[in-house]
């Protein structure tokens, strides 16, 4: 794995991504094709099953590194990396012996997988004795399956074109679909036609809509659809089934409500559409979606409960033939043929019909109620190209709800920004009394981060572990796309995508908003 | 009476009527080392060590008072006095202080590596040790400092091989001239920050041997191969403009962590501090070995739990909260 460790710590000691995929043709000339064979497909989002928990590897470190464990937690809350404070806790190995990354992907990991508890003890501390110090990241981002290399696939995808001297597109399209590595697999992905059968297509992403429509020009070139508010995903049925997320991984596990029922559709069919939640024949909140997502089985309580259906919107491929280059307007006449002719937990997005964008737009403004956030609006005559090509599909988003929150609760974030508080638990007033509401990590830039980050170490009033009690100072304006009662919550509702829109400086902990606005809300009253 | 006690000045010697760098104006202050957050302008009189002076000089303006030599010993009001080397940078120094057979030391800021640039710390017995804690948890373990000083040269002979500018960012006083010394037999030119020259110069002067280095050439000279030391606020400025192709690092301990080295913004980062780590706080504590350890400087709160389970007297010298991240 020392080949890989050194590509690693080039990727992650670059911010520049000609840096980076130079990195990876290096990598591809001077490894030997078994370990770049394994690398690529972690490159690719290949992962091993995660078989051990953080709380039992710290447990396990603390005996190795002869630490009481709340100093290693303690520690771990600083890095803010459970897999880089170990590589920087543990002592040096007593005999490193390297080892290939595909003895890991292949038996060291599976293996590990398969032991008892006490075994597994064992077995990583035989692992920590044996494993040079140059590979103990890596190693530990693996085992808790926290690999995340900062390199986009289309980095990937354009090393591997320098490497073979061939097409981005072709190289590309070859590594669709499950990423199964063996020692051969790069020599396989130099020859053309080897893509998996269950591989979808390069998804067609939207462009926001920020300005106003008119400058889209003329309404009826568009069709407008509403944007539901469920999870983007490819249903691909050729000689296996499988429904792809945006992020291009399977998640049929979750959803064998849909996938099942697919299998009655004919052979060679590919679908793009919505996964959302069902009930009571209208989309349910995405609150209920979130509860069949990162399940590898749900119960049958849980799919009767909240069964999901799939809003399609597209047919990219019809009994084998790609139909990827055809005008929307024929695809979407084929798609309603092909739903109409197979009845199942799916049916054809609505057509929005208006004459003009004032319509439109009076259209739009209702699309909370529909349990959509906003409107799609696609070129009639647009071909289905993978990525984000300009002017093709807009995504005309309603407004996101705002509200004014005080700082109570911070917490250094992970990854780029550990050791930074970046974690925000943020509350309402209710009466005199201030009740979390929300938490928020995103929506400020670097340097405000950095600044709230010097305020609340001076400002904390106590700290529990990780997290601090900072005193009720700071404003948030928190940004928010809907509201639903939430028995999880002191306040008893919970926001949904909610982000930080502004640092109010402006404002006091007094001028922050109260629940009884977010109530209002929530009851469908405008605040 | 204890012998130090905190005012909102700072450090305070109350039988002796003087202050451990003080962060306010007062009459008589002992001043550890020439970094600007111990050696605020404004006093009156100034003890510092010898070696010390001229950098304060060149700091602080016009400086009166005395310089000692490291392990003189002088007598103010009945408190014996000496100052002992730290191994912080050049003339950085802990303070002793003897009233009435109770023994006193203050750290400053130390580090126990080796250091050519400055003498080694010492190992002084007291009753009460006040120590610095910059690096207070286990996960600050500090490689040996050849390693970084390789590291640093394969990185400037990768980015010579590309056809850029090495630019190096690193603290004026002290970490650049320890670098310059791990940089002794280099072959391709070295530049410096037009902030870094005279105290370089004061360490030439000094007597410590450090690699060739000029100042940074006018605009339109063709950097790319030079290894070029600039302070981090270099960076992002006009200044930067004169680099055609350029690589960026930073030298600090607070490259330990990937979150810190990726959120500055750096190409590389490079662990290497003057402070003490995680080891050698606990190492210099037992040594010392004192019936009291205060903590200042930063967060102390977990060795402070450690120390006290290993059945040690510990606590933390409440001072004004700095932020945690301006020193490095």
């Amino acid at each position: 794995m020392k080949a890989f460790a050194a590509l690693y710590a080039a990727l992650d000691a670059s911010t520049k991504t000609q840096h980076k995929r130079a990195a990876i043709v290096d990598f591809l000339r001077h490894t030997p094709q078994d370990e770049a064979s394994y690398g690529l497909a972690v490159l690719c989002g290949y992962r091993p099953r995660r078989s051990i928990s953080g709380s039992r590897l710290r447990a396990l470190a603390a005996q190795a590194c002869g630490l009481p464990s709340w100093l290693i937690d303690e520690s771990y809350h600083h890095v803010g990396d459970l897999a880089e404070t170990l590589a920087l806790l543990l002592p040096p190995a007593e005999a490193a012996q390297s080892r290939p990354l595909s003895y890991w992907l292949e038996e060291g990991l599976p293996e590990l997988a398969r032991l008892n508890a006490a075994e597994q003890d064992q077995r990583i501390e035989q692992i920590w004795a044996e494993l040079p110090d140059s590979e103990r990241l890596v190693f530990h981002k693996l085992l808790t399956g926290g690999l995340r290399v900062g390199v986009a696939r289309q980095s990937v995808v354009h090393a591997l074109a320098e490497f073979f001297d061939e097409d981005a597109g072709a190289i590309a399209a070859r590594l669709m679909g499950r990423i199964r590595p063996h020692p051969e697999w790069l020599q396989e992905l130099s020859q053309p036609g080897r893509a998996d059968v269950l591989a979808p297509y390069p998804f067609l992403l939207a462009h926001p809509l920020d300005g106003e429509p008119q400058s889209l020009g003329p309404t009826d070139v568009f069709l407008a659809e509403w944007k539901w508010d469920g999870i983007r995903a490819q249903l691909v049925h050729r000689s296996e089934t499988g429904l792809w997320s945006r992020g291009e991984e399977l998640i049929d596990g979750a959803f064998p409500d849909l996938c099942e029922p697919a299998k009655s559709l004919p052979i060679g069919t590919v679908l793009d559409g919505e996964v959302v939640a069902w009930q009571n024949q209208r989309v349910a909140p995405f609150s209920q979606l979130q509860r069949r997502l990162n399940r590898k089985r749900p119960s049958s309580g849980l799919l009767s409960e909240v069964p999901a259906r799939y809003v399609v919107y597209d047919l990219l491929e019809e009994a084998g033939q790609d139909l990827r280059e055809q005008p929307l307007q024929h695809r979407r006449q084929r798609l309603q043929a092909l739903l109409e002719a197979h009845n199942g937990p799916w049916h054809l997005s609505p057509a929005l019909a208006a004459a003009d964008w004032a319509q439109w737009t009076h259209i739009r403004a209702q699309a909370r109620d529909e349990g959509a956030e906003g409107l799609m609006l696609k070129r009639l005559d647009s071909a289905y190209s993978g990525g984000r090509p300009r002017g093709l599909w807009w995504k005309w988003k309603l407004d996101p709800y705002t509200v004014d929150c005080v700082l109570l609760y911070a917490q250094a974030g992970h990854g780029r920004r550990s050791g930074l508080h970046t974690d925000y638990t943020l509350a309402v007033w209710k009466g005199d009394e201030l009740v979390p509401v929300t938490k928020a990590y995103s929506g400020l830039s670097d340097k405000e981060f950095l600044a709230l980050d010097r305020w609340i170490r001076a400002h904390t009033r106590e700290r529990f572990g990780p997290v601090r009690s900072v005193e009720p100072a700071q404003v948030l304006e928190i940004a928010f796309e809907g509201i639903q009662s939430s028995k999880r919550h002191k306040s008893g509702l919970a926001l949904r995508f909610p982000r930080i829109a502004r640092w109010r400086q402006d404002k006091t902990a007094a001028d922050a908003d109260h629940l009884h606005q977010l109530q209002a809300l929530l009851d469908g009253v405008p605040a | 009476m204890p012998v130090l006690t905190l005012s909102d000045h700072g450090l305070y010697c109350p039988a002796a009527d003087l202050y451990i760098d003080p962060w306010r104006p007062v009459d008589k202050a002992i001043i550890t080392h020439a970094h600007a957050d111990h050696a605020r302008p404004g006093h009156q009189h100034i003890l510092a060590s010898r070696e010390s002076w001229p950098l304060l000089q060149h700091r602080l303006g016009s400086t009166t008072g005395q310089a000692l030599r490291y392990g003189e010993g002088i007598s103010v009001q009945g408190v014996r006095i000496s100052l002992h080397p730290a191994g912080h940078i050049l003339g950085s120094a802990q303070v002793r202080l003897e009233h009435k057979g109770e023994v006193w030391v203050v750290s400053g800021d130390y580090k126990r590596q080796s250091d050519p640039t400055c003498t080694a710390f010492e190992v002084v017995p007291a009753h009460t040790f006040i120590s610095e804690v910059t690096f207070g948890l286990p996960v600050y373990r500090w490689p040996e400092p050849s390693t970084v000083f390789a590291q640093i040269r394969q990185w400037w002979d990768d980015c010579a091989e590309r056809g850029q500018a090495a630019v190096l960012c690193c603290y004026a006083l002290g970490k650049a001239q320890r670098i310059l010394q791990g940089m002794l037999g280099a072959e391709r030119p070295i530049y410096l920050h037009g902030a870094m020259q005279p105290l370089t110069q004061i360490y030439r002067e000094s007597g410590v041997q450090m690699a060739h280095a000029d100042p940074v050439p006018v605009k339109g000279t063709d950097l790319s191969g030079a290894l070029v030391l600039a302070p981090p606020s270099a960076v992002g400025t006009p200044w930067m403009r004169r680099f055609n192709r350029v690589s960026t690092g930073f030298v600090s301990g607070w490259m330990q962590l990937r979150g810190n080295r990726r959120r500055r913004g750096f190409d590389r980062g490079f662990v290497l501090s003057d402070h003490a780590d995680w080891p050698a706080l606990i190492q210099t504590i037992e040594e010392i070995n004192p019936q009291r350890t205060l903590l200042t400087h930063g967060d102390g709160s977990a060795l402070t739990r450690w120390m006290r389970e290993q059945g040690r007297d510990i606590a933390a010298l409440h001072q004004v909260a700095r932020n945690a991240q301006d020193d490095g």
